[in-house]
């Protein structure tokens, strides 16, 4: 039953994607009832995945796709090779 | 009459309709521009010569894609080797006695107590980037494709060829260490 705070924390983690199984999350509640290094890092880690969540959506914006000239480049170099 | 039901390989037209969606597959995977775009003229050369092994009975687009991911657990495997295992990894945890607990300069501190604010401000995923491309390399791939890029843990596991251990142990690795970062760098007191 008990665990590492190391084993805690990757927990606290695989459960952000809610991933984690019943057998860990008991044990993680077990352990976070002990210790307040990991509650806090617990704490914290449901902010970060806020942080995430809202900034994958910033993220897509600049994901900017091939410019026109590039995908000419492209095609005059694989026309050469067909 | 065999042919009828087959694809076929239009090369000319390869880079008007894949291009695009190559290189967004790519980039949602690697994040570096001029990488991504490597790779993906890479898969139209190899395509290109391996042709003759098309049996038509996937599409064109699958075709190609499933070349372009053999490029990118090639590129995976790279860094996952030598490189990688160069690269500084950051301890948060001790060794010998106490292992598995906190090292004591690594705890978790007290944030600001704004923390609502802080999360809404733009400039958040400047400071947020920066922490994820300091990650070593293989942490911050899969670290994006599963968060900003929702892909299935088991999609990202067959693709990489790791084990789905692995797979956590690296998610983990690459939290705690965006964590302490994004202490220091914006939730400090």
């Amino acid at each position: 039953m008990k665990i590492t705070c190391d084993e805690a924390t990757a927990i606290c983690d695989k459960n952000q994607y809610k991933e984690a199984s019943l057998w860990e999350k008991i044990k993680l509640g077990i352990h976070l009832f002990f210790c307040r290094k990991c509650g806090k890092y617990s704490k914290q880690n449901a902010i970060m995945t806020k942080c995430y969540e809202i900034h994958k959506c910033s993220e897509s914006t600049h994901e900017l796709g091939l410019c026109d000239e590039e995908k000419k480049e492209w095609e005059e170099k694989l026309k050469a090779k067909i | 009459m065999s042919g009828i039901d087959k694809n076929l390989l239009n090369p000319e037209k390869w880079i008007s309709l894949h291009a695009d969606y190559l290189f967004n597959y790519t980039i949602s995977r690697l994040n570096d521009r001029d990488l991504a775009k490597d790779l993906v003229q890479d898969t139209f050369f190899s395509a290109l010569k391996a042709k003759d092994n098309f049996k038509g009975e996937a599409s064109e687009r699958t075709w190609l894609i499933s070349i372009l991911k053999r490029k990118i657990v090639d590129h995976y495997r790279k860094i996952n080797s030598a490189k990688g295992k160069a690269e500084v990894r950051m301890n948060f945890y001790a060794d010998g006695d106490r292992e598995g607990e906190w090292i004591e300069e690594c705890v978790p501190t007290d944030w600001n107590g704004e923390i609502e604010k802080k999360i809404e401000n733009e400039e958040l995923g400047v400071v947020l980037e920066k922490c994820i491309s300091n990650l070593p390399e293989k942490y911050a791939m899969v670290f994006r494709m599963k968060t900003m890029h929702q892909i299935e843990t088991e999609d990202i596991c067959n693709e990489l060829e790791i084990t789905s251990s692995n797979f956590w142990v690296i998610i983990h690795r690459a939290r705690t260490q965006l964590r302490k970062c994004m202490e220091e760098n914006w939730f400090k007191k």
